[in-house]
C-alpha cells in the first residue's frame, strides 16, 4: 500500500489526485478513441459529422467525471436520497409534459452535450438504494418488510420510463437495482421468489407492450419472418460481424457497413462495423477492454470500507456491464433488437454523459477507499 | 466494527457471485463471436458477397395545388444537379475548372467539392452544382468528352408561380428538419423536402404521396451495376383549394404596401374565396435555403411578413363587435329593438367617464340607429346591462374566441374574456368598467380577420354556424342544404334579432347617417351591408382630451389606429362575407370599407361572369377572359 488517506487527515485536492485510479480512467480514454475512429470510417472517411463531436463530448465528460470523482463521497451520501427525488420529479415532468404538449423534449439540454432524465435516473437510483441499505444492520437487511421500500425506489421509474416507452433503459434500472440489493445481502428465498415472479410476469408485460416492440421480439425468435422488414437488422448484422473473419478487412473498408446494408452503424450498431473491419482479434480484445473496466470497478467495491461506498461502486459497475452486454448481444443476434448504445462507443451524448458520471462516483469510491462512514453518524 | 465487517465479508461473497455471472456473460460473447467470425466466417463471407441487392427509397412526385378553376398554385419543377465521381476522373481541379466554363461555380461551392472530394470515397458521387435549368445540362451534356467524371441526375423542386400574394395561403416546403416527427422513411431522403407553412404543412401527408422502392445490384465496392426491381410509389395526390386566384390577386393589389388582411368567404359553405395578408415574402426563399441577412431581415420587418395575420394576427375588433353585443343583449332581453338610449357623448360609471367617439353624443337611438352611427354610448350601456359572461357566449357561437379549425397550422383562438378566464389568468375579480369597455370591442377582447369574416357569414347565414375552409368542399346533392351536407351546427339565434342585426348593418352603408355611407354599393342586387371599425392602439390620456384628441395623420405610424370592416352581399341573398383590417390605417370608414366594397362587388362580377352561358362557351380561354376582363373593370373605374 502506497498513501492511505485516513478519515480524520483533511487531504488536500493534489493527495485526492494522486489516488484516483488512473489505469481505469486510461482504458475509458482508449475506449472513447476507439469510437471516434470508428464514427470516422462510418462517415465514409471524415470527422464530420460524428468522430470530431464524439471526441469533444468525450472530453467534456471527462472533466466532469474528474470533478465527481474528487467529490467527498459523504456528499454523495448525504444528498443521494435528495438527488433521488429530484431525477424522479423531473422524469415525472418529461413524461407529463412530453404527454401534453407536441414536440415536448425527453432532454435537458447542456449546450454541447444533453441530458435525459431516464439517464440520470440509473445512477441517482443506486446512489438511494446504497444509501438505504448503508443505514441497516445485517438483520435488519434479511427481514422481508425491509425490502419494501427498495421495490418502490425501483418500480415507480421503472413504470414511468417503461411508458415513454423505453424497454432497453427499463430493464437496465430493473437489473441495476436488483444488483445492488442482492450485493447488500438480501435473503436468498425473497431472491429466488422475486425470479419466479418475473417469469410469471412475463406472459403479462406481453400484453403492454407496443406493436413493434412484440415485432422485434417474435422477429428476434425467427429472424427470416421478415427478412427486409423487422428482421434486417439483425441479418445484416450477423452478416457484416461474419464477414468480418479472423482478421477482418481492414480499416475503412468494411462493404457491409460502407454500402449501407447496415442499418444505425454510427449508433447501436458501431460494433458490428468495427467486428467487420478488425475481426474476431480486433473484437476479442474490444472485448477484454471492456471486461478490464468492469475487473476494475469490481476490485474498487470490494476494498472500499464503507457499505455505501460498496453498494455504491457494484450498482454503477453492473449498470455498465448491462450496456455492453445488452448492446453487444444484441448485434449478434443473442437478445432482441432493443435501442441500447455501446457506452463510449456509439455517438450520442446522453448515454456517454451518463456514463462518465458514474465512472466518477466509482473514482470517488476509490478515492475515498479508507474513508469509514458509521450507519448513522456521518462523522463529517 | 465488527457489524461492517460482517457486512462487508457478505457483500463480497455476493459480489463474487455477481462479478462471476457476468464474467460467464462475457465469456458467452467471445464465444458467440468466436462462433460468428471463425467457425461460421466462410458462410458469412459468402452471404456478404451475394450481398449485392441494395434497396433505395425514390422520391414520389408531389401533388400539385390549384384554385378553384383549376389555375395552378404550387407545382413542380424538374431541375437537375450536376455530380462528379472523383475516381473517374484523372485531375478533379482541371475537370471542376472546365466545368466552370460551362455552369458558373461560386466560389464556396468549389472548395466544398474539392473538400468532398477528398473525404468521401473515390466512387461516392459529390453533388458540385444544383437547380440547375435544361439549357445548362444541354451545354454540359455537350461537352461531356471535355468533363470526365461528371454526370448530371433528375430531381424535382418545387415552383410557385403565384409568388407572394398566396404564401400565406400555400406557404413552402423546405428540407426536413431535426425536430420534425419522421414517421415516414421517405423523410430519410437526403433533400427531401416537406410542407412547413401554409396548406403545404396542413396537407402534407396528402400532397407528399408514398415512397416507392428501388432494387439495385452494387458491386462488390459498391458501384451501382443495374436496376433489378422497381416499385413505383405513389404520387402524392392533387389539392384543389376553394381560393378564386383573380380575387386573391386583387384583393392583394387592393390592400397595396398597406400592412393588414382580407378574408372572403362563402356564407353558405364557409369556402375561403380569398385569404390575404401583406406584406407576403418569397416562397421560394426557404426551399433555397435563406441566407442569414435574408433571414434577419425577414424576422426584424416591423411589418412580420412572416405571420399570416388573417388567422394569427389578433387584432381588438372595435366597433366591428357591436353586432356580437348587440346579439347578446336582444337574446338576453336586456333591450328591446326599439328601445332607445340617450347618448350624451359620454358615460358616467362608478368614478369613470367612457367617451363616445362622438363628442357631442347621439341624443336618443334605437338599435338600429346605434348600429349605423356606431353609437359607443349606446353599446356601453347595453354592454353593462347584459353583463360579460351572456357576452363572451354570444361572441364564441359567432365564431370568436374560439379555434374554427380552418386547415391552416398558426390559427390563434383571440380573447373572449369571462369572469372565470380573468380570475384563473388574472387572479384578480371581474370590474364592471371592463364590461362597458368590451362593449365596443376593446379591452381584453380580441380577434383574428378570419374569425370577423366568421362571424359576419354567420350573421348572414343566420341558420348555420358556418366553418371556414380552404379546400374545396364537395358539390351539395340537391334537395340538402349545404350546412347538412358540411355538418354545420345549427347557430340558434332568434330569427327576428338576426334581421334587426343585419337591418343595422344594412343602415351603416346604405343610410345617409351610416358611417360607411361613402363606401355604398350602387349596382342593382349587389348592395352590401356591414360594420365599420377602428381598433385604438394607445391610449388617449385625460390631458389630451381636455384640449383636443390628436388626429391620426398627427401620430407616428405605430401609435395610429387600426381600421377594420367587416360586410357581407347581396343583401337580398347573401352570398359572400368579409373581413378587412388595415394595420395604423385610421378610421374604419375611410379606408377599410372601401376595400371590402371594391372585393365585394369584383367577386359578384366574376360569380355572374361565371354564371352566364356565355362563360360555359368560353371555358378553354378562361383564364384570358377573366384576366382580360379584371383588366376592362379597372379601366372603366368599376374596381
Amino acid at each position: 500500500m502506497r498513501f492511505s488517506l485516513q478519515a480524520h487527515a483533511a487531504p488536500t485536492i493534489w493527495h485526492k489526485i494522486g489516488h484516483v485510479r488512473w489505469s481505469l480512467v486510461a482504458l475509458l480514454c482508449l475506449l472513447a478513441a476507439i469510437g471516434s475512429v470508428m464514427l470516422y470510417s462510418a462517415a465514409d472517411g471524415a470527422l464530420a459529422p460524428w468522430a470530431g463531436r464524439h471526441a469533444l463530448r468525450f472530453a467534456v465528460a471527462l472533466g466532469l467525471m474528474l470533478v465527481v470523482a474528487l467529490t467527498d463521497i459523504r456528499f454523495w451520501l448525504r444528498n443521494a436520497y435528495a438527488l433521488y427525488l429530484g431525477v424522479l420529479l423531473l422524469l415525472a415532468v418529461v413524461e407529463v409534459s412530453g404527454t401534453i404538449g407536441m414536440g415536448a423534449q425527453r432532454w435537458v439540454d447542456l449546450g454541447v452535450i444533453n441530458v435525459q432524465p431516464s439517464e440520470l435516473m440509473k445512477l441517482a437510483l443506486v446512489l438511494a438504494l446504497a444509501r438505504y441499505y448503508h443505514g441497516l444492520n445485517p438483520e435488519q437487511v434479511r427481514r422481508p418488510v425491509m425490502v419494501l421500500l427498495p421495490l418502490v425506489m425501483v418500480g415507480v421509474p421503472t413504470l414511468l420510463i417503461l411508458k415513454q416507452p423505453d424497454l432497453g433503459t427499463a430493464v437496465m434500472l430493473l437489473a441495476g437495482g436488483g444488483a445492488v440489493i442482492f450485493a447488500a445481502g438480501l435473503s436468498l428465498w425473497i431472491v429466488g421468489l422475486a425470479m419466479a415472479a418475473v417469469m410469471g410476469a412475463l406472459p403479462v408485460a406481453w400484453q403492454f407492450l407496443h406493436d413493434y416492440q412484440r415485432a422485434r421480439l417474435l422477429t428476434f425468435l425467427d429472424p427470416d419472418r421478415d427478412p427486409l422488414g423487422a428482421g434486417y437488422h439483425i441479418t445484416q448484422s450477423k452478416i457484416a460481424l461474419g464477414s468480418g473473419g479472423l482478421f477482418g478487412k481492414g480499416y475503412l473498408h468494411g462493404t457491409q457497413s460502407h454500402l449501407n446494408f447496415l442499418p444505425e452503424k454510427h449508433t447501436d450498431f458501431i460494433f458490428t462495423m468495427f467486428a467487420e473491419e478488425f475481426g474476431l482479434v480486433g473484437t476479442l480484445t474490444l472485448l477484454a477492454v471492456f471486461a478490464a473496466v468492469v475487473g476494475s470497478c469490481v476490485a474498487i467495491a470490494l476494498r472500499a470500507r464503507n457499505q455505501f461506498s460498496r453498494l455504491l461502486a457494484i450498482g454503477v459497475t453492473t449498470t455498465f456491464f448491462l450496456y455492453v452486454f445488452i448492446n453487444l448481444a444484441m448485434v449478434m443476434g443473442l437478445i432482441p433488437v432493443v435501442g441500447v448504445p455501446l457506452p463510449l462507443v456509439s455517438y450520442g451524448g446522453t448515454a456517454m454523459l451518463g456514463v462518465m458520471l458514474g465512472f466518477g462516483l466509482v473514482l470517488s469510491v476509490h478515492v475515498h477507499r479508507d474513508v469509514q462512514i458509521g450507519r448513522h453518524s456521518w462523522g463529517d | 466494527m465488527t457489524r461492517d465487517s460482517e457486512r462487508h465479508r457478505q457483500f463480497s461473497r455476493r459480489t463474487a457471485v455477481l462479478a462471476g455471472g457476468q464474467a460467464l456473460l462475457f465469456a458467452a460473447l467471445g464465444g458467440r463471436l468466436y462462433y460468428l467470425q471463425s467457425v461460421q466466417a466462410e458462410r458469412y463471407v459468402t452471404l456478404a458477397e451475394d450481398n449485392r441487392i441494395n434497396l433505395r427509397m425514390i422520391a414520389p412526385p408531389r401533388g400539385r395545388i390549384l384554385d378553384r378553376r383549376g389555375r395552378l398554385l404550387a407545382s413542380n419543377l424538374q431541375d437537375y444537379r450536376v455530380l462528379l465521381v472523383a475516381e473517374q476522373t484523372s485531375d478533379v481541379e482541371l475537370t471542376l475548372g472546365s466545368l466552370n466554363q460551362i455552369v458558373p461555380i461560386s466560389e464556396t461551392d468549389l472548395r466544398r467539392v474539392l473538400k468532398e472530394t477528398r473525404q468521401k470515397r473515390k466512387f461516392v458521387p459529390v453533388t458540385v452544382a444544383e437547380n440547375l435549368s435544361w439549357e445548362d445540362v444541354a451545354h454540359v451534356e455537350v461537352n461531356a468528352i471535355d468533363l470526365p467524371g461528371i454526370s448530371v441526375e433528375e430531381g424535382m423542386s418545387r415552383e410557385y408561380p403565384q409568388g407572394e400574394s398566396l404564401v400565406h395561403v400555400v406557404g413552402y416546403v423546405a428540407p426536413v428538419a431535426e425536430r420534425d416527427v419522421k414517421d415516414d422513411p421517405l423523410l430519410d431522403l437526403p433533400g427531401f423536402r416537406i410542407g412547413k407553412a401554409g396548406v403545404e404543412r396542413a396537407y402534407d401527408k396528402i400532397l407528399r404521396g408514398t415512397g416507392g422502392r428501388s432494387e439495385v445490384e452494387v458491386n462488390a465496392i459498391g458501384r451501382v451495376i443495374r436496376e433489378l426491381d422497381r416499385k413505383e410509389g405513389k404520387p402524392g395526390a392533387d389539392l384543389t383549394l376553394a381560393l378564386d386566384l383573380d380575387l386573391q390577386h386583387y384583393a392583394t393589389e387592393r390592400l397595396g404596401d398597406q400592412v393588414g388582411a382580407v378574408v372572403l368567404m362563402d356564407v353558405e359553405s364557409g369556402e375561403i374565396l380569398a385569404l390575404v395578408s401583406t406584406p407576403g415574402y418569397d416562397p421560394g426563399a426557404f426551399s433555397r435555403g435563406l441566407a442569414p441577412e435574408e433571414w434577419r431581415a425577414l424576422i426584424e420587418n416591423p411589418h412580420s411578413p412572416l405571420t399570416n395575420k388573417a388567422v394569427s394576427g389578433q387584432y381588438a375588433p372595435g366597433s366591428t363587435f357591436k353586432p356580437a353585443v348587440a346579439l347578446a343583449a336582444l337574446e338576453r332581453g336586456t333591450i328591446k329593438p326599439r328601445d332607445g338610449v340617450t347618448c350624451y357623448g359620454r358615460l358616467r360609471m362608478g368614478g369613470n367617464t367612457f367617451h363616445c367617439w362622438r363628442r357631442g353624443g347621439h341624443g336618443t337611438v334605437d338599435l338600429r340607429h346605434a348600429l349605423a352611427l356606431s353609437c359607443d354610448v349606446y353599446f356601453y350601456e347595453i354592454a353593462r346591462r347584459t353583463g360579460i359572461d351572456p357576452i363572451s357566449e354570444m361572441a364564441n357561437r359567432l365564431g370568436l374566441g374560439v379555434q374554427l379549425g380552418i386547415d391552416l397550422p398558426a390559427e390563434r383562438r383571440g380573447l373572449m374574456p369571462t369572469r372565470a378566464w380573468k380570475a384563473s389568468a388574472l387572479k384578480k375579480p371581474w370590474s364592471k368598467g371592463e364590461t362597458v369597455i368590451c362593449g365596443i370591442g376593446q379591452g381584453y377582447v380580441l380577434s383574428t380577420p378570419l374569425q370577423l369574416a366568421v362571424m359576419t357569414a354567420r350573421i348572414a347565414n343566420g341558420v348555420w354556424a358556418v366553418e371556414p375552409r380552404l379546400a374545396r368542399r364537395p358539390a351539395v346533392p340537391p334537395g340538402k342544404t349545404p350546412g347538412e351536407q358540411f355538418g354545420f351546427r345549427p347557430l340558434n339565434i332568434n330569427p327576428e334579432h338576426l334581421q334587426v342585426v343585419r337591418e343595422g348593418m344594412m343602415a351603416v352603408v346604405n343610410s345617409r347617417m351610416g358611417t360607411a355611407q361613402g363606401a355604398a354599393i350602387k349596382k342593382p342586387g349587389m348592395r352590401m351591408a356591414g360594420k365599420t371599425g377602428t381598433s385604438q392602439v394607445r391610449r388617449i390620456t385625460r390631458a389630451e382630451r381636455s384640449k383636443r384628441v390628436k388626429r391620426n395623420e398627427e401620430l407616428p405610424w405605430e401609435l395610429r389606429d387600426h381600421a377594420l370592416f367587416i360586410a357581407y352581399a347581396p343583401i337580398e341573398a347573401p352570398r359572400y362575407a368579409i373581413a378587412v383590417i388595415v394595420e395604423h390605417g385610421g378610421g374604419g370608414s375611410k379606408v377599410a370599407a372601401p376595400i371590402a366594397r371594391d372585393i365585394l362587388i369584383a367577386a359578384q362580377e366574376i360569380e355572374r361572369r361565371h354564371a352566364s352561358p356565355l362563360a360555359t362557351q368560353l371555358e378553354g380561354q378562361e383564364d384570358d377572359e377573366v384576366a382580360r376582363w379584371v383588366a376592362r373593370l379597372r379601366n372603366d373605374g368599376a374596381l
